[in-house]
């Protein structure tokens, strides 16, 4: 990967500073995300920070295999944030409205999994107000019954919409919280995955 | 620029070193359990001193950064708890800015700036970026609990760092770091000594409604315990006379009871038991630096007073 130097440089100088000193999150259940890939970590979404906080998280060796999800339509908009989201980042673009079928939107997802990718996926489609878990789409249960063996690890992400809320540009310090839950699995209901997953996504009750 | 240590104040953290490692000795002997609260505690407290020791023999900026840390911590920890509205997010943005300048007063030695910058020109000044967004619905709510979060956690909590640049040419044999290691030596082992005395004889509450773990008899114990500490101490690391020595040693007590006191009920009116869990076992650091708040001015300003 000829951009690896870059995001690496980009994480340790820049990232990984700013989310200790200026945010602070603070992980509950860390052992609980994934050590290999394939997997796929889904969380709820509220700003440009929750991709770059979940890939904080992971150790480095994972962080040059993870990859997270991301609307064509928003960041391949212009030139320079392209060439940013597709180098630095490494995102996958997908097309987030209309248009062409599930497996067509998704199929670049299964195959970065298939080839054993860690991928960062927002199953509500975009960033909403903080703290208010949007209505999440379906693809998610799509991928993972595409890919039952695969790990669906959830994370529920406090605080981050505060610190860097939709539509702003100054972020403000705000401590953060990060609840990993246990990963989950096609069981060959969608209605009851999706229910789950929601259930992940939202305060957790600390047990234990 | 560097900072004069006196023998004594090296002596005095040697013996604080010595504590911390007696303290791990005997807990880790009477606590089997692995990650239970006191061993967390006692991992908190290695850390604490580790960097309280570092910022205060290496140099004054050093201290002041470190200090200045603290105080964006505790006010970070402050602001995340307490309900803000989004429109006032760049004024708060301003908040965090006023922790670098008003620890520069302290470097400068600027007194006089240092005393009002807070209490005055960002009382009025906030309010007004606040009021220039036009959001008039929680206006006096926003205004009033930031600056209390910022008199708190900046103004209060500066006073310490304020203590090392006091001029000392009276007292040759006393430093800086002296007086900051009496105030801090003193505020946390009140706290200590008032659970102790709270857990081995407390049977009269004190406040049942805000703080129900304190009593009579831990205050009073705490405060006796603390008197004779600053009477010990206060020769080695301050200019006080015997008599001010005790005098002190009640103040601190005493502040810092009312401090750990007004944190309880600010916990208790937004409805949380542990601040946060930046240090593991501790809650946050405003549980660390609750009684700092009320221990820190008064102790500067009694020693300023009559002895600078």
């Amino acid at each position: 990967m000829r951009y690896a130097v870059l995001r690496g440089l980009f994480f340790l100088l820049i990232v990984k500073p700013f989310l200790l000193l200026a945010v602070g999150v603070n992980v509950r259940r860390r052992d609980r995300l994934p050590t290999a890939g394939p997997a796929v970590i889904v969380a709820n979404h509220n700003s440009h920070l929750d991709a770059l906080v979940l890939m904080g998280l992971l150790p480095w060796r994972l962080l040059f295999r993870t990859r997270p999800v991301a609307s064509a339509e928003y960041f391949l908009s212009n030139r320079w944030r392209a060439w940013f989201a597709n180098h630095v980042i490494g995102i996958i673009p997908v097309a987030t409205s209309g248009g062409p079928s599930r497996a067509e939107i998704l199929g670049p997802v299964r195959e970065a999994l298939a080839a054993g990718d860690i991928v960062i996926f927002f199953p509500e489609g975009t960033r909403g107000a903080p703290e208010q878990l949007g209505k999440l789409k379906t693809g998610i249960a799509w991928l993972a019954q595409q890919l039952p063996t695969t790990p669906v690890c959830p994370v529920y992400l406090h605080g981050l919409g505060k610190v860097l809320p939709k539509g702003d540009w100054l972020p403000v310090p705000f401590f953060c919280d990060a609840w990993v839950s246990e990963p989950l699995y096609w069981r060959g209901d969608q209605g009851e995955f999706m229910r789950m997953l929601a259930e992940s996504l939202g305060p957790q009750i600390e047990a234990g | 620029m560097s900072i004069t240590l006196t023998s004594p104040v090296l002596a005095a953290l040697g013996g604080v070193w010595a504590l911390l490692v007696a303290a791990t000795v005997v807990i880790w002997r009477l606590v089997p359990v692995p990650d239970s609260e006191l061993r967390q505690r006692i991992r908190s407290w290695w850390l604490i001193v580790a960097l309280c020791s570092l910022a205060l023999t290496f140099n004054r900026t050093a201290a002041l950064v470190f200090f200045g840390m603290v105080s964006f911590l505790a006010l970070k920890e402050y602001l995340t708890l307490i309900p803000t509205r989004q429109t006032d997010r760049q004024v708060l943005f301003l908040a965090y800015l006023s922790i670098p300048v008003q620890y520069f007063w302290i470097s400068i030695e600027w007194y006089g700036m240092f005393i009002i910058f807070i209490p005055v020109y960002l009382f009025l000044l906030l309010p007004v970026a606040m009021v220039l967004r036009g959001e008039t619905e929680g206006y006096l709510r926003a205004a009033g609990t930031l600056h209390w979060g910022l008199m708190s956690m900046v103004f209060s909590l500066s006073h310490l760092a304020y203590l090392l640049v006091l001029p000392q040419n009276e007292y040759p044999q006393v430093s800086g770091p002296g007086l900051v290691l009496f105030l801090l030596l003193l505020t946390e082992l009140n706290d200590v000594a008032q659970y102790f005395w709270g857990k081995l004889l407390g049977k009269h509450k004190i406040s049942p409604s805000v703080s129900p773990n304190k009593t009579v008899e831990g205050f009073v114990g705490g405060v006796l315990t603390t008197i004779l500490l600053a009477a010990l101490l206060a020769p080695w690391l301050t200019p006080f006379s015997r008599s001010d020595a005790l005098l002190a040693g009640a103040l601190i007590a005493v502040a810092g009871f009312f401090g750990d006191l007004s944190l309880s009920a600010l916990k208790r009116d937004l409805g949380i038991k542990d601040s946060g869990n930046l240090l593991p076992g501790h809650g946050g650091i405003l549980d660390r630096v609750d009684s700092l708040t009320y221990t820190a001015p008064l102790f500067f300003h009694f020693t300023r007073y009559f002895y600078f």
